[in-house]
């Protein structure tokens, strides 16, 4: 967290292949101009973002460091980190030799705005900009399809604008969506990414409208990370409950930065009381931990860290270690080394297949 | 099984409230007269639709549906099929729903006075938690001071979604009448519902509501100790009653690898939240969330790396397991000795004195 760069200190070289499925290039507003209509460009430029929270500038939770950025991450030719693509070229793919990267554009994507005409503009704007200013720059890149979820039409055009152009990896949805993702509303999303072969990413952070937990507003930045991983669960639960999987049987979806620790007890859980209750939803035809072993693949970081490593390996193995794919959530403060997150008692076997032989399955690259 | 005389403790047993008309005799007319005019049918929870599986297991039910009505009723199953020496009766009736403040603390006094009329005083094994007025910190306070000289209400039952989280500070008082009567804080599943049950709306399915209980429960534990409940409260001690148990590990982990990045934020938690967590939480056993493999129902309650934390519950007459032992296989002997009657007293100071050594003079 918060590393300094030593770069004299580490080779350059890893021998094992690395795909990162999880980095956050940054676009300025004014990078996606030439994507916008200049009425739009106008009204950004009036009334700004809205996203559903009270803050013009910032977060409900401001971050540990400026743009929750590692402090080295800032480029020398100066605007903000993850901007530059030389810099993080050199920085993070050259110097851990990563052979493929997946970039999760985070705001100004749109996602989530109050206004669905901004937020359908801003996700077709930064899908440009993504496949015109890194991509076609850098092709070890691949790009996102951003969606405004909350709109369903315009995320099935948007999808379907980039099916078949294999620049894009996947489609991105956030984890804090204004209902769960299960609800029908979402259905088209899943059918136009199955259509194109596409699984959904689902990165967490965004702002849902509704209290940050069950119980109301939470007051500290520590508490909205670790919510993170409860609203994954919700919405997880949603999707399997509603039946989503029923529908979908192809759908794949990618959980980044949730964390994954606590999918093993979710799947425990969500069995027992199906069990219990599944006259409810008769349309849940297996216990819910059967489509969690089957329709979900999880992103390593933030890893979770024990003093016994051990533990952490019994969750892995409840997960399954073909579900494991890694990520570094460069250029962000909880950013995981590649060198060093796993843990050092994993064979090289599963080191090959979280590092970078399942997400290569996964994403189907070459 | 015995240790020291008893055989178990049952730390989460429900009374049922048969109607709203029980609570008659322990309410002021003004109330009783609201009830009938305004046509007020009834406080049960949506935690607990009175009908779903979950809420009584079928053949627990009596002719109208209902179990658990009676004292009896419990002391067959708890006391003599169970063979409990003693349970705690959490009443979850929902008096947190209540919105007027007024009449919420009006109806949560008459329910501890039914508490302690029509079972405590019926059955000497019986023990209760007090339920408290959350909707006024100040009620809920002079509910507790109350009944504190009651030693057979043995602690403080609040519910794990409410309107704000438990850690903030306008709870304090509550915490600190709890120090200084030696009454643990209760969490139990269930909701007053200020907030939809998820951070992303009103799930479609009651089985997403009860699911996402376990979900309410990390963000009060995030709560209290990002606060710092516990450098104030040292004394505190919180039972998780009904949250399940198997999510707890993963969920340290991540909270405590967050806190090691994020320390500066919340100065006060001054050690790592595990260490927090295995020193003042405790959790009841049922529902016992884990695939019925004796080897993972073993891993996943090492993975606690304490013997201290669960305490017997059978959570009657909430149906979570068939049969007539809660304990799941795996639980090694030695730890199922300890959850039984040792962790049980060790966590409720007022039933200390159920030791025999101790209670000799």
């Amino acid at each position: 967290m918060n590393m300094e760069l030593k770069q004299p200190l580490r080779s350059p070289k890893t021998k094992l292949a690395i795909v990162d499925c999880d980095i956050h290039p940054r676009a300025m507003l004014e990078d996606l101009r030439p994507y916008l209509s200049n009425r739009l460009w106008d009204y950004l430029q009036t009334y700004g973002l809205r996203p559903r929270h009270g803050h013009v500038k910032g977060y409900p939770f401001p971050k540990p460091t400026p743009l929750a950025s590692r402090r080295d991450s800032w480029p020398p030719t100066g605007g903000p980190p993850a901007s530059d693509l030389d810099f993080t070229r050199q920085q993070h793919l050259d110097f851990y030799g990563i052979e493929t990267g997946i970039l999760n554009p985070l705001q100004p994507s749109g996602q989530g705005d109050q206004n669905p005409e901004v937020s359908a503009a801003l996700a077709f704007a930064i899908n440009e900009w993504q496949v015109a200013d890194w991509v076609r720059r850098e092709p070890r890149f691949k790009a996102s399809v951003v969606v405004p979820f909350e709109d369903a039409s315009a995320s099935v055009a948007e999808i379907r604008r980039r099916a078949g152009n294999r620049d894009f990896a996947h489609v991105l949805l956030l984890s804090r969506t204004s209902e769960a993702l299960g609800r029908r509303r979402y259905w088209p999303i899943y059918e136009a990414a199955v259509e194109a072969g596409l699984p959904v990413g689902i990165h967490v952070f965004g702002y849902s409208g509704w209290a940050m937990t069950g119980t109301g507003w939470p007051s500290f930045y520590l508490e909205e990370g670790v919510e993170n991983a409860t609203t994954t669960q919700q919405l997880i639960a949603s999707m399997i409950m509603e039946g989503v999987f029923e529908r979908y049987r192809d759908l794949k979806v990618v959980l980044i930065e949730t964390g994954f620790a606590w999918l093993p007890a979710l799947g425990w859980r969500l069995d027992k009381h199906w069990q219990r209750m599944r006259d409810e939803v008769p349309h849940v035809k297996r216990p819910p931990s059967e489509y969690l072993r089957e329709h979900f693949w999880v992103s390593t970081q933030p890893m979770e860290e024990t003093d016994k490593p051990d533990e952490l390996i019994d969750v892995m193995e409840w997960i399954g270690f073909d579900r494991l794919v890694f990520a570094s959530d460069y250029p962000h403060w909880d950013f995981d080394d590649p060198f060093l997150s796993l843990p050092p008692s994993l064979s090289d076997a599963r080191r090959r297949a979280i590092y970078a032989d399942n997400a290569r399955a996964l994403y189907r690259l070459a | 099984m015995t240790t020291n005389g008893l055989h178990s403790i049952d730390c989460d047993v429900h009374p049922t409230v048969p109607d709203i008309k029980a609570l008659f005799p322990y309410l002021d007319e003004v109330w009783r007269e609201s009830i009938e005019t305004r046509g007020i049918l009834s406080l049960e929870s949506a935690s607990y639709p009175p009908n779903a599986p979950i809420t009584a297991r079928p053949e627990w039910r009596g002719a109208n549906g209902q179990a658990a009505t009676s004292a009896a009723d419990i002391g067959r199953h708890v006391f003599d099929r169970f063979k409990s020496s003693l349970a705690i009766l959490n009443c979850l009736y929902g008096v947190q729903l209540v919105t007027n403040e007024d009449m919420a603390v009006a109806f949560t006094r008459a329910l501890n006075a039914w508490i302690a009329k029509e079972w405590l005083d019926r059955d000497a094994r019986l023990r209760a938690s007090i339920v408290v007025p959350m909707q006024n910190v100040e009620a809920a306070v002079a509910e507790i001071e109350h009944w504190a000289d009651d030693r057979r209400f043995v602690q403080i039952l609040v519910l794990a979604m409410q309107e704000v989280p438990l850690g903030r500070r306008q709870f304090w008082p509550i915490y600190a009448a709890a120090e200084r009567h030696k009454l643990p804080l209760g969490i139990h599943a269930g909701s007053s519902y200020r907030h939809p049950v998820t951070a992303l709306g009103w799930p479609s399915y009651y089985v997403e509501d009860y699911a996402a209980q376990a979900q309410g429960f990390q963000s009060q534990v995030a709560s209290l100790i990002s606060e710092g409940v516990f450098a104030k409260f040292p004394a505190l001690k919180v039972v998780l009653m009904e949250s399940g148990v198997t999510w707890l590990p993963g969920f340290l982990w991540r909270f405590s690898k967050y806190w090691r990045g994020l320390r500066t934020e919340v100065p006060w938690v001054d050690r790592p939240p595990e260490e927090i967590v295995r020193e003042h939480f405790r959790l009841t056993l049922q529902p016992f969330d884990a695939p019925a493999q004796p080897d993972v129902v073993e891993r996943a309650v090492a993975h606690l790396r304490s013997e201290d934390m669960l305490l017997y519950s059978s959570d009657f007459p909430h149906w979570q397991f068939d049969g007539d032992d809660p304990v799941p296989a795996g639980i090694p002997a030695g730890l199922r000795r300890k959850i039984l009657v040792e962790n049980p007293i060790a966590t409720y100071d007022r039933l200390k004195s159920e030791r025999p050594e101790e209670a000799a003079p």
